[in-house]
């Protein structure tokens, strides 16, 4: 067989060849995400339109979320679940990113010495399991074996010390800081990375336009690493909507005290698995979890219409 | 070459296993348990000593750790794969089990009359009328203190509640040791340390808890408050911070000898025994008056049932019959110290701590917690709702008339009681 012969009819077949290898090689990818993604989505989401009546499987269409919405127990627990959700999201956006900004142009400042270490120890916690995160700081805020009692004695402050972790009103606070501890490195790497990829020529140019320090971050490098904050915020956003393990290693699956740290992933947790003598509720949990879906859903959708699309991008 | 040798291997051990089942002369027994601690004792303790009276049954306990217990179980009963002798858990879970005819009745198995209809009630359908699980351990609660810390400070064992504060009083005003070590982070150690260990006394146990169930009692009756306002009180005697104190602080506080009195379920005795320095002693949940009747919250835990569709049952039948039996009883309480056996006739410990425990059976009257039985079923759940509000009354949260409000309202919402 010739070469010239292989080569005129592969330019033969050229018109109407069907590109099997694109198909070939998207199927491994395409099983493995419909199988462990797409189905158990679609599949929760077919169970929320189901319960269980005598023991039968039988379709009740939205009755499960009427049930949710409108019993005041079901719908008590999932407004208070939320409403911390929102809470603990809101702590995450007006503590962790902006602290990841200022970490990440602190990091990027040319002259800093040992900014290696920095880097890594910033990044370091978020590398650690959340259950040794949370072991680690009830050990830290414990009232009686605690370093922080003692750490605020030596200074004098040891009127100020409470058991945070047990008081309702200070449980979900502490909590959500104890994540912002957790991740903060995430966004400072961010950031860190994109500022980095800032052209020195444009700093020059500012510089020699005399904008330099303050004015240069606020007018030159804030609006350059603007899309990677958007980025970081809808990354928080669902990262805080599925937020579930930190809670429960530090406060348990009651997420106690009084519930005052109980967000959507344990009371979807309870419910969908149970706890103690409370025996799990498959489709009411699978409920919890399309709502969840939902609020996450509504919300990247606003990010990805609303505010991706306005924002300007520089090319250089 | 490799795969040739690694197919004559595999082909190897087929065979062999295969002739290993087909030779097996003896009749094996399997028991499902999540008590995987327990391995030890089951080999070298129990095992022997059944199967030296039962020549020809082979017993094996083959434990699942207790978060995957459950689930395991239910997978192997669908399975058809589950073993033949079945560990218990209490009440609702066991019971589905055997309504799904997955475990058998053991109604007129020999040696089930050793038990006391509070024994088995856990393991007994709603009626009452039929049984599904031999009762093996019980777990007691009451108080266990320090008696070093008693004897230095002159106090007595108090008996009634008047006492009982006066000594915490004491205890305080010494300030050498916290009077009370509990906290109300795990919530759970203020609901079954707390309420479930004091407040049979009030609710008067059976009487109380059943009629809780028939709905001619409410929580909300004073009987019922009267445990959380004694609760409430307990909050000037716990330790700083005890908000945030988690279980395991609690019996750190106490075994390093910081507190003077540890609220206790019998189960610590062990882990007690280890870990303090000092001598120990256990009183009972005291009584409001001096001369009243006792209750004690002798609370089922662990039971053992038959796999329905059993190979062996005859084999199953003798071994769940000897688990009734006083032999057993005494070997299995002396090795788990706190975990009491449900039998009738009274076992003799030689842990002088659970042997005070044991020995209050016999002046007092037992019950098991008031929660468990069918008031668990629905959503929400009163077990988990009393964890919550009996940390909040002792946390101030919530005075006890709301807690007992709340939960009473919970209960309403979704059951109602037979009439």
């Amino acid at each position: 067989m010739s070469t010239a012969d292989y080569s005129q009819s592969d330019k033969g077949q050229d018109k109407r060849a069907r590109r099997w290898h694109i198909l070939v090689f998207l199927l491994p990818a395409v099983i493995v995400y419909t199988a462990i993604m797409i189905l158990p989505l679609a599949e929760t989401l077919r169970l929320s339109l189901f319960n269980v009546v005598d023991g039968q499987s039988v379709f009740v269409g939205f009755g499960n979320f009427q049930t949710l919405f409108g019993e005041p127990r079901w719908s008590d627990s999932f407004w208070n679940a939320l409403r911390n959700n929102f809470v603990f999201f809101v702590i995450h956006m007006l503590v962790q990113n902006p602290i990841g900004v200022a970490l990440a142009a602190l990091l990027s400042v040319p002259k800093l010495r040992f900014g290696a270490f920095y880097r890594t120890a910033l990044f370091l916690p978020t590398l650690l399991s959340f259950v040794i995160v949370g072991f680690i700081w009830k050990l830290i805020l414990s009232p009686i074996w605690g370093v922080s009692p003692y750490l605020m004695d030596l200074v004098g402050l040891k009127s100020m010390f409470s058991p945070w972790l047990g008081k309702p009103s200070s449980a979900l606070i502490t909590v959500s800081l104890i994540s912002v501890w957790q991740n903060i490195g995430i966004p400072t790497m961010l950031i860190y990375a994109s500022m980095l990829s800032i052209p020195e020529e444009v700093l020059e140019a500012a510089e020699c336009d005399g904008i330099t320090g303050w004015s240069q971050f606020w007018k030159i490098k804030l609006p350059l690493i603007l899309p990677s904050i958007g980025i970081i915020s809808i990354l928080t956003f669902v990262g805080n909507f599925n937020a579930f393990d930190l809670i429960y290693t530090v406060q348990g699956a009651l997420a106690g005290p009084d519930g005052s740290t109980d967000i959507l992933g344990t009371l979807l947790y309870r419910t969908f698995f149970g706890f103690q003598l409370q025996i799990g509720d498959k489709s009411m949990g699978a409920t919890i979890a399309t709502v969840m879906f939902l609020i996450i859903l509504t919300g990247v959708c606003i990010y990805l219409f609303a505010i991706q699309r306005r924002m300007r991008r520089y090319q250089f | 070459m490799g795969s040739t040798t690694l197919k004559t291997l595999l082909m190897a051990t087929s065979v062999l296993a295969s002739a290993g089942f087909a030779h097996a002369a003896d009749t094996t027994l399997t028991i499902e348990s999540w008590r995987t601690d327990d391995l030890a004792i089951w080999q070298e303790k129990l095992i022997p000593a059944f199967e030296a009276k039962n020549p020809g049954i082979k017993v094996k306990f083959a434990p699942t750790p207790p978060t995957e217990y459950d689930a395991a179980l239910g997978a192997r009963f669908d399975a058809g794969s589950a073993g033949d002798i079945v560990t218990c858990r209490p009440f609702d879970k066991s019971l589905e089990q055997f309504k799904r005819g997955n475990i058998a009745s053991l109604k007129s198995l020999p040696g089930i009359e050793n038990f006391s209809p509070v024994a088995k009630a856990a393991w007994s359908t709603d009626d009452g009328s039929d049984t599904f699980c031999v009762p093996m351990a019980s777990v007691i609660h009451g108080f266990i203190y320090n008696k070093d810390a008693f004897d230095k400070l002159g106090i007595t064992v108090p008996t009634t509640e008047a006492e009982f504060f006066a000594a915490l009083d004491k205890i305080k005003k010494d300030g050498t040791y916290i009077p009370l070590a509990m906290g109300t982070k795990d919530l759970w150690e203020a609901a079954t340390m707390g309420y479930q260990n004091i407040g049979p006394n009030y609710w008067k146990g059976e009487e109380g808890r059943l009629a809780l169930i028939k709905g001619t009692q409410k929580l909300t009756d004073a009987d019922w408050v009267a445990p959380y306002k004694t609760l409430a009180k307990w909050k000037d005697y716990l330790g700083d911070g005890f908000e945030a104190q988690t279980y395991p602080d609690s019996q750190n506080l106490f075994t390093l000898g910081r507190a003077a009195i540890y609220p206790a379920g019998s189960w610590e005795i062990s882990l007690f025994n280890t870990q303090a320095q000092f001598k120990m002693g256990a009183f009972l949940p005291p009584v409001q008056k001096a001369g009243d009747t006792c209750y004690i919250s002798d609370h089922a835990d662990l039971g053992a049932a038959m796999n329905a569709k059993s190979k062996n049952p005859e084999a199953a039948k003798k071994f769940l019959s000897w688990v009734a039996s006083p032999e057993f009883a005494d070997i299995y309480a002396n090795a788990l110290p706190g975990f009491f056996s449900l039998s009738s006739t009274p076992v003799k410990m030689k842990d002088p701590l659970a042997q005070e425990f044991v020995s209050w059976r016999e002046k007092c009257k037992p019950t098991i917690r008031s929660t468990y039985q069918i008031l668990s079923r629905g959503k929400p759940n009163l077990e988990n709702e009393t964890w919550v509000e009996s940390a909040n009354v002792i946390n101030g949260t919530d005075t006890p008339d709301v807690a007992a409000k709340k939960l009473q309202d919970g209960l309403d919402s979704w059951y109602k009681p037979a009439k």
